[in-house]
């Protein structure tokens, strides 16, 4: 199955889903030495977004979360793709200067958490395999 | 998105690395919000300074861009987690100064004025009346929309300094006439007083209007710290980057059909949900969130003047506002009774979790972050509340 949206940060990778329906704030939400989803509550809250594609709406919160994502990468810490509903500017800026290839208008509810995806973020295609 | 024949060669590398990851940036969130093209900025005002967000992967980002960028616009920069000079008395790390002072260094080889402050306006970065611009700093960006009314959106630290290395950014949102009109008509019913009040204002009105733009009717008279410690209130419970008050705002804006009202109980809500600290809790009292002007510091010298502070003290002021106070006296008269001046820095910004336990502030914004990223419990009183506190 494909699945068309917008480009938004250019580049492609193949990995495993990781999907939320939540927002995400990767300032305070995303531990950036480990990549590991610290947010009280949250339905991703104890797991790691490192390597795999993530998948959620939109991210939330402070606009320190861009240089987050950047941490992120820098420590290899990083998702591999990044997957929006509607990508808002924290995301949408973090993905470029971290150089992850970054899509949203995807209709992420035909994604599922472990279904392995192929991105193609200059084409904003995303393969589900 | 159009873009001309320079913007095109910008975003090909033409101008160099800088320019072009700025470019990027521009024209992916420009794409994202609908922006059919670029428009030039008069000046810039850029957040996240602090060492203790950036982290070594932030610094490394910024001395990247330093080796080939420039700012092409006047650019200054918010609060830094410490005092550039004084940061030994603040009880800040060495390694932690070294840290933060390269981040300076790299801002400064951009071409950055390193302002360290919150109120730009107070420090020579002022625009006029329909000026475009690109600012961070949610209170900056609501001072800079509704008290002068210039034109910007509420930009992130990497949107904004990719405004300045360019000197552009996308037209969308708060740039464009026909989103700048109030969407919600807020009549105030209260008397208010006061940086506290207007702080608490601010919290009751965004409370209840969210990101949207309110006319506010109600109010007679307000100062310009009252309006500073407003813009930081209404756009830290809120999110809104602009609001309208009638008789006080320069902008002509439509009455709006949606109507809220607030009256004495509200502001006294918005008191009681900031004050969760018990009697004795109270080891830290901060004032200038946003930094103090010069008129409050006249004030704190008075209410200081001969007596001797019992608790750690910081009043957070940018450092040419302060060098003025120098020059008066006023500094004089306050660090003798034991108060310390944070230039450069503030509560909400410097590293200070686990070094303290309670925080009077007069400040609406300064509760949230000294919650949120400190886990202090707050006290929030008025000005005079929070130097008898100390002095206690």
């Amino acid at each position: 199955m494909n699945l068309k949206g917008r480009k938004i940060c250019a580049g492609k990778a193949k990995g495993e889903a990781i999907v939320s329906n939540q927002g995400i704030s990767f300032y305070g939400g995303v531990d950036p030495n480990t990549g590991i989803v610290v947010e009280k509550g949250h339905e991703l809250e104890g797991k790691s977004i490192a390597g795999k594609i993530l998948v959620f709406p939109q991210g939330k919160g402070s606009t320190v979360g861009s240089y987050t994502m950047y941490r992120l990468k820098k420590n290899g810490k990083a998702p591999l793709a990044i997957i929006n509903k509607e990508c808002e500017t924290i995301v949408a800026v973090g993905a470029i200067i971290s150089e992850i290839p970054c899509i949203d208008k995807i209709d992420i509810s035909q994604i599922k958490t472990g279904q392995n995806l192929a991105v193609d973020a200059e084409n904003g295609i995303v393969e589900v395999q | 998105m159009k873009l001309t024949a320079d913007e095109k060669k910008m975003l090909a590398g033409k101008h160099g690395n800088a320019v072009k990851k700025s470019m990027e940036i521009l024209v992916a969130l420009g794409e994202i919000f609908g922006a059919k093209r670029l428009i030039d900025v008069a000046s810039v005002q850029v957040a996240g300074v602090s060492y203790h967000n950036l982290g070594d992967a932030g610094l490394e980002f910024l001395e990247e861009l330093a080796k080939d960028g420039k700012v092409k616009v006047l650019t200054t920069l918010n609060p830094a987690g410490m005092d550039l000079e004084n940061w030994k008395n603040l009880g800040i790390s060495p390694e932690f100064a070294e840290k933060q002072k390269k981040v300076i260094d790299a801002f400064e080889k951009l071409g950055v004025v390193t302002t360290c402050t919150c109120t730009p306006y107070f420090v020579g970065n002022l625009p006029r009346f329909g000026e475009h611009i690109a600012w961070s700093e949610s209170s900056a960006v609501a001072f800079s929309n509704s008290i002068i009314g210039a034109f910007t959106n509420k930009e992130g630290g990497p949107s904004a300094l990719a405004a300045a290395l360019t000197g552009k950014t996308p037209e969308y949102g708060l740039h464009l006439k026909e989103n700048r009109q109030a969407q919600v008509l807020v009549n105030v019913k209260a008397r208010l007083e006061g940086t506290r009040d207007f702080g608490a204002l601010g919290y009751a009105i965004g409370k209840k209007i969210g990101t949207k733009i309110p006319l506010i009717k109600g109010i007679k008279k307000a100062s310009i710290e009252e309006l500073k410690n407003f813009s930081a209130s209404i756009a830290t419970y809120g999110g809104t980057g602009l609001y309208h008050i009638a008789g006080i705002t320069p902008a002509k804006t439509q009455a709006p059909k949606e109507i809220v009202s607030i009256g004495e109980s509200d502001i006294e809500a918005a008191k009681t949900a900031l004050n969760d600290a018990v009697e004795g809790e109270i080891d830290l009292v901060a004032i200038g969130c946003p930094h103090c002007s010069i008129k409050e510091l006249q004030n704190i010298a008075k209410l200081l003047k001969g007596k001797k502070v019992k608790k750690e003290i910081w009043i957070c002021v940018a450092r040419p506002v302060k060098s003025i106070a120098d020059k008066m006296g006023y500094s004089k008269t306050i660090e003798e009774s034991g108060a310390k001046f944070a230039c450069d820095t503030c509560m909400a910004v410097a590293p200070l979790k686990g070094r303290f336990k309670g925080l009077a502030t007069d400040s609406a914004k300064g509760c949230f972050y000294g919650r949120g990223s400190n886990s202090f419990k707050t006290k929030f009183c008025t000005m005079e509340e929070c130097i008898q506190e100390a002095i206690e």
